[in-house]
């Protein structure tokens, strides 16, 4: 299964809509789940006996559980008007990548076994009149292909008007996949470390406490300052759950040193856990409630042992979704944290705060080398807020990034804010083994990013999501671009930032020398 | 054909009210066991019924989307209702007077109705996309609306039938009488198909009807902070 030959599509100018190709992106799919990865969830080990049956009755119950899958599938009227939304669609060009086909590989099968009308037709063999589709071996290779050509990223559902949320269906998909025994080897794999180690990547302890330190070492060295990143405090006021990836890629890990200066100003204890050493939520990708619910007790235990009077999530998309939107339902109630505090903040509400009050010294000509340009990442654009005011999830990263930045500049407006394209790595897809998914979905992307840099001179793009810095600093290349163009929203407050006491001259020194870690 | 229709109308009218109705308690009673809302969206009641409102008066994310869809899509509804307004006149003995002020509007709204019904087929036929996620059955229902619409549209201009005895047919239905039908090619013709189509209502497409008022990332309010989403796991617990 390894990747085959393809060629990177071209950028123009404007964001095309394909003819379709049918076909062009039949792909076997990622990796399947190892067998012990699938224990460990719960799932059986292989595609088990008797699978079609099993899978239609899985489809039964999901739509008994989900008012919106239900509504989802019977409301679709095709018009049409989500087939030009989704980026898989436009980079790719595959007909199944567009959203409603998408929906369609599930709708078809839950039409004949589910439905009055697609039972009552299938007996006279008439099913085809309705697009009835039987549950067979070449159903289940398109679903397991195409529902990970999709990263959730809900930009179809802006336009649908009903609303229909192709991740959701995407999700159930993935699901029903896990119960018959065909798992993501990614995804469980991921989730697996969560359940033994305590993050995604399966980072222990000591290995956390030994970054943390050097982190330490390079931020005194840095500004002359010693800045503590504390390591499961009793007592401290606030839990910062972070993407484990911001504790060693780059660029998320200068996001991190962001956040812990910003921390350290504020002049309130925090701490990292070790127990909840990972913000991400993956249970959510494939779509199973138990796992999410599992990964997210953890934040909750860890919060309790701690005695944490507020939860804080770093840089992380999803994370964000799940902290705002799914963790008080759960693992709620978070009763115990403080009420003044809404539960759980984003470190973006947190600096933003700081800011508007004139808690820190900034200095934004130290980000005079660049010109910066915003990714608004799916999840926390679409799928959450920030600050309680409209649209605060567009505008509050917006205002820090000004605020610490001279120069910034907004791609083009189809390609921001609610409409903006996902980076093509969300949802589950941030795997060697759908690179070339990866590459041709974030072609929109890369389109807008491209424009803003011929047109209007950008340097660097900011991000606040863990697996979009990932996957642009891979795919970024790929395009022609500099991989170092992608940066954490929190490493440009961390360079704008100048600590109680720091002295100007040290800073400057150090500014260019490369760090590594 | 007296009766012939007289049992097909009350049995349709069975079929679509009993058929709705289930479908309506079932998006109802099935939890929503999270909080979706496409965001940015409005964190208190009043905005989610303003949100919905824009989406079925206005279709406002399908304006977003594509200008065609909208126009030919919203036209198309918007003559439907002036066109179903006006058939109020089969169904009362004495009409409302601004029913009949409504009338020289609603003859010419089925123009428009036919007009972009066509174009809705056209794109169906033309657009590959749009093919492509087409089956039969969605071609099928086009041609069905446009006949029916065309029956009407040819009754009203060329071959009336005796509107004053359909009336007496219908409000007659209405309170269980039988009344004589006028022979009408046209108008049975007319008739079968919209009995058709009360028929496959609620097994159709045309469940976005009542769907789009279940529809959780319409309908949801953005305030899981303010308000935790607890669905509890009985079946008849909603929005939380
Ligand atoms: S959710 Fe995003 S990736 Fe999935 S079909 Fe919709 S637009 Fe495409
Ligand atoms: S926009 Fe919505 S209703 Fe239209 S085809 Fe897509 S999913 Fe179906
Ligand atoms: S990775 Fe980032 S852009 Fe892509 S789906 Fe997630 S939040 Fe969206």
């Amino acid at each position: 299964m390894a990747n085959r030959e393809y060629t990177v599509p071209q950028l123009f100018k404007h964001i095309e809509t394909p003819k379709i190709e049918p076909n062009s992106m039949q792909l076997p799919g990622p990796f399947k789940a190892k067998s012990n990865h699938q224990q460990t969830l719960g799932f059986p080990s292989e595609l088990i006996d008797n699978w079609q049956q099993n899978a239609i009755d899985a489809m039964g119950q999901a739509v008994n559980q989900s008012r919106g899958l239900r509504v989802f599938l019977d409301s679709c009227v095709k018009c049409g008007a989500c087939t030009d939304k989704c980026h898989y669609y436009l980079g790719s060009a595959d007909p199944k990548n567009m959203p409603v086909a998408r929906q369609d590989l599930f709708r078809n099968v839950y039409r004949k076994y589910h439905t009055p009308a697609g039972r009552f037709l299938s007996k006279l063999g008439l099913d085809w009149l309705i697009g009835g589709q039987e549950m067979n071996r070449s159903v289940l290779d398109d679903w397991y292909n195409y529902y990970h050509q999709c990263s959730e990223c809900r930009r179809c559902t802006v336009y649908c008007p009903y609303g229909i949320d192709t991740s959701e269906i995407t999700m159930a998909a993935r699901n029903i996949m896990s119960q018959i025994g065909v798992g993501q080897k990614y995804s469980t794999e991921v989730i697996s470390k969560v359940y033994q180690v305590g993050n995604n990547l399966g980072l222990p302890e000591a290995a956390l406490q030994n970054t943390l330190e050097g982190l330490e070492e390079d931020i005194e060295e840095e500004t002359g300052i010693f800045v503590k990143l504390p390591l499961d405090q009793v007592g401290a006021d606030i839990l910062l759950v972070a993407p484990s990836a911001d504790f060693f890629a780059e660029p998320h890990v200068d996001g991190l040193i962001g956040y812990a200066k910003v921390l350290h100003e504020s002049g309130i204890s925090w701490t990292f856990s070790s127990k909840a050493s990972e913000a991400a939520n993956f249970g959510l990708f494939i779509g199973n409630e138990d796992s999410m619910r599992k990964i997210a007790l953890r934040i909750r235990e860890a919060a309790i042992d701690l005695g944490v009077k507020r939860i804080i999530f770093g840089e992380c998309g999803h994370a964000w979704r799940v902290a705002y939107n799914y963790l008080e339902t759960l693992a709620g109630p978070f009763d115990f944290l403080d009420k003044n505090h809404p539960m759980p903040q984003h470190i973006c509400e947190f600096t933003h705060d700081l800011i508007q009050r004139n808690q820190l010294t900034l200095d934004p000509s130290r980000n005079n080398d660049k010109t910066v340009t915003f990714h608004d990442s799916c999840n926390v654009a679409r799928a959450s807020n920030m600050g309680g005011i409209s649209g605060g999830q567009f505008s509050i990263p917006r205002d820090i990034i000004k605020a610490v930045c001279n120069r910034y500049v907004d791609m083009a407006k189809d390609t921001i804010h609610g409409a903006t394209f996902c980076c093509g790595g969300g949802g589950g897809l941030l795997t060697d083994d759908l690179m070339e998914v990866r590459v041709k979905g974030a072609l929109p992307r890369m389109t807008a990013l491209n424009n803003v840099v011929e047109e209007q001179g950008v340097t660097h793009m900011a991000a606040i999501c863990a697996i979009c810095k990932s996957q642009f600093s891979k795919i970024l290349p790929v395009y022609g671009m500099d991989m170092d163009m992608i940066v954490s929203l929190h490493q440009l407050v961390g360079t704008a930032i100048i600590l109680t006491g720091q002295k100007k001259t040290i800073h400057q020194k150090i500014e260019n020398q490369h760090r590594l870690l | 054909m007296n009766i012939f229709f007289a049992i097909a109308f009350y049995f349709a009218a069975a079929v679509m009210t009993l058929g709705l109705g289930h479908k309506v308690f079932q998006y109802w009673s099935t939890p929503a066991p999270f909080r979706i809302p496409i965001t940015p969206a409005p964190s208190t009641l009043p905005g989610v019924v303003l949100r919905m409102m824009a989406e079925v008066f206005l279709f406002k994310s399908l304006f977003k989307a594509n200008k065609w869809i909208w126009i030919l899509g919203w036209v198309f509804h918007a003559s439907l209702v002036l066109v179903l307004l006006q058939h109020i006149v089969y169904f009362q003995k004495q009409p409302a007077i601004w029913i009949y002020q409504l009338q020289p509007y609603s003859q010419l709204a089925a123009y428009p109705l036919i007009i972009c019904l066509s174009g809705l087929l056209l794109r169906r036929f033309l657009v590959d996309r749009i093919r492509y996620i087409s089956s039969p059955s969605d071609f099928i229902m086009l041609f069905f609306l446009i006949a029916i619409a065309l029956s009407g549209l040819l009754m009203m201009l060329f071959w009336q039938p005796n509107v004053f005895a359909v009336q007496q047919y219908f409000t007659g239905l209405l309170r269980l009488t039988l009344n004589p039908l006028p022979n009408h090619l046209l108008l049975y013709l007319h008739l079968l198909l919209v009995v058709f189509l009360l028929l496959i209502f609620p097994f159709s497409k045309l469940l976005h009807a009542p769907g789009i008022f279940f529809s959780p990332t319409l309908n949801q309010a953005d305030n899981a902070r303010q308000k935790p989403h607890r669905p509890s796991k009985t079946r008849f617990d909603n929005n939380g």
